[in-house]
């Protein structure tokens, strides 16, 4: 049996029927379900342990603290951390990355700066720096996306300098699947003197993802798209940058020593953990580990390309559609997006959702990734580990459907604005 | 939920074969209507002659509701007094929202369909409060508006 098939039975949601229907669940991409051991361990949390971290003295609170404190090395082993300490929870990748723009990026960047981005990037790695250069009078450059969806590498010669403070990029996209080479233009950044930030949003849920392979400095990750609740996630960076970088917020729990007029601060990562945090949710996360351990990522990866090689291939088989991004599972992950020539990607998305099959319509929250192939939006499938061939196929008729439906209406030769 | 309900022939049909497609120059309201939740953009034009709407044109993309409510608004808008006009705008906001629809709507009753699939009525309403922006801004002594579904409802 397949791992999709070994595993479904571990996630109750995808037991359930959508309309008497099967429930096709392809949007793993923007957030993941959960396993019955997450499930079950939220709820022990708040009915066995439920107490405020770093301050009881009491068993229960020890009890609390231990177990966040085990999550917090839990995920510094899963990404190859060379210390706990150097994971900081966080809301997400997005509350993640706002954090080193507020920090690390107040300290280090400054007027005429550089700062070089991707046009493959989710929205949440690019407004926190353009919040930040906009301050900072720094100026945001992008590495070019090529018609394969892949970055183009010839443009670093020109993009990096001694201008440039911090290349920030997706290690996965999640409109286009790529996945990117981090390591090559990791020592490409580095060789300049620029720091490195990875948004692995969509590649820790799915690969093997060490810190120290990667040699990154920054790297934001969200606990819901790796089978843990919503509100987990966090962002791991060198020690070393944690120490000289300032504080985030500022509150309770963060501090060393308050007095009227000014306070000192606990070293990280409490440094950056101000009032009480995500106790249930990123304890939970630890959880949601080791399930993916227990299964393994190269378990995962391996299953996830060949759900993505077999739907690229009977992709095909639907006339007018066209699917951005690799068009062979290497170097690629389980996000496809696609567009039809005849339907816009909102009513592919309404007329699947009426045969049980969830999937993502719009932008994606990459607006420029998706002006770069002229379109507004698109629709995209997304696997996780409980795929399964079985739910491509099902993607494939509902697909068929749609195009049924609107071909038929559509016998116009003129361009109807695109897609619509 | 039927779909049916939402895709009836005479949508696909205005989906697959507009009307009124094009820009208007010049004219006496341009207006920009954007829907930020799936970066649908939608620009409009209508020309005015004797306080009655003399021609109406849009352009942009979209999926087939908001295509579909727009080409059967400029249609439904040409020849009406501006009164007319905010009047039948009511009435079709009233009608997305819930409320009885009048019998004299004629194809544009299709779209009421849309009310079962809530988050598809932004989609239905975009052109509408595009419109109603525009004819704002134009007793106002403007020609030009921007609007997103996010203002208006």
């Amino acid at each position: 049996m397949d791992l999709g098939a070994r595993v479904r039975e571990d996630f109750p949601l995808l037991q359930r029927t959508v309309g008497g229907q099967r429930l096709v669940y392809l949007d793993s991409a923007a957030t993941s379900q959960k396993p019955r051991a997450v499930l079950d361990a939220l709820q022990a949390y708040y009915r066995d342990y439920n107490a405020n971290v770093h301050r009881g003295i009491y068993r229960i609170a020890e009890e609390a603290t231990a177990r966040y404190e085990e999550a917090r090395a839990k995920l510094a082993s899963f990404l190859g951390a060379a210390r706990p300490e150097e994971i900081i929870f966080t809301r997400g990748t997005t509350e993640a990355i706002n954090l080193v723009a507020a920090t690390w990026g107040r300290a280090n960047v400054a007027s005429g700066d550089e700062i070089v981005l991707t046009e493959m990037e989710h929205h949440s790695n690019i407004v926190p720096w353009q919040l930040l250069a906009a301050e900072r009078g720094a100026r945001l450059r992008y590495i070019p996306v090529t018609d394969e969806g892949r970055l183009d590498l010839g443009a670093l010669d020109r993009l990096f300098g001694e201008r440039t403070k911090l290349v920030t990029l997706t290690h996965q996209s999640n409109v286009l699947g790529t996945v990117n080479p981090v390591r090559q233009i990791a020592d490409r950044a580095h060789a300049v003197g620029a720091r490195v930030l990875v948004d692995a949003a969509q590649s820790v849920p799915h690969q093997a993802v060490n810190v120290t392979a990667l040699d990154a400095d920054f790297l934001a990750f969200s606990g819901h798209k790796m089978l843990g609740p919503t509100g987990s996630g966090g962002l791991w960076a060198r020690y070393e940058l944690l120490e000289a970088m300032p504080p985030y917020h500022g509150g309770g729990e963060m501090i060393m020593r308050v007095d009227l007029d000014r306070s000192t601060y606990k070293d990280p990562p409490h440094k950056f953990e101000a009032g009480t945090p995500n106790i249930a949710d990123d304890i939970v996360l630890g959880v949601a580990v080791d399930y993916l351990r227990g299964i393994g990522l190269d378990a995962i990866t391996a299953h996830e390309a060949d759900l993505t090689a077999y739907a690229l291939a009977r992709l095909r088989e639907i006339p007018g559609l066209r699917v951005l991004g690799p068009q062979v599972a290497v170097d690629r992950g389980g996000a496809v997006s696609f567009t039809m020539d005849v339907v816009h990607p909102h009513d592919i998305a309404q007329v699947l959702d009426g045969e049980g099959i969830a999937v993502r319509a719009g932008h994606h929250c990459a607006q420029p990734l998706h002006r770069r192939f002229d379109i507004e939006a698109s629709a995209r499938a997304s696997f996780h580990l409980y795929n399964t061939r079985e739910d491509v196929d099902a993607l494939i008729a509902g697909l068929q459907t749609v195009h049924r439906m609107f071909a038929r209406s559509s016998r116009v030769k003129e361009e109807v604005g695109g897609v619509g | 939920m039927a779909l049916d309900d939402l895709y009836r022939e005479v949508i696909l049909d205005h989906y697959a074969h507009p009307r009124n497609r094009g820009r208007l120059d010049p004219s006496d309201v341009s207006v920009e209507g954007a829907n930020p939740l799936c970066g649908d953009e939608l620009s409009l034009y209508v020309r005015l002659r004797d306080g009655r709407v003399e021609d109406a044109r849009f352009e942009g993309r979209g999926c087939s509701i908001s295509q579909a409510s727009t080409s059967m608004m400029t249609e439904a808008i040409k020849g009406k007094t501006l009164e007319e006009v905010r009047a039948l705008v009511a009435q079709f906001k009233g009608m997305m929202h819930g409320q009885e629809v009048a019998d004299d709507l004629g194809d544009l009753a299709a779209l009421q369909g849309v009310r079962k699939f809530p988050v598809r009525i932004k989609c239905a309403t975009l052109s509408w409060v595009a419109l109603e922006q525009g004819l704002d801004e134009h007793a106002a002594g403007h020609s030009t508006a921007k609007t997103t579904t996010e203002t208006g409802s």
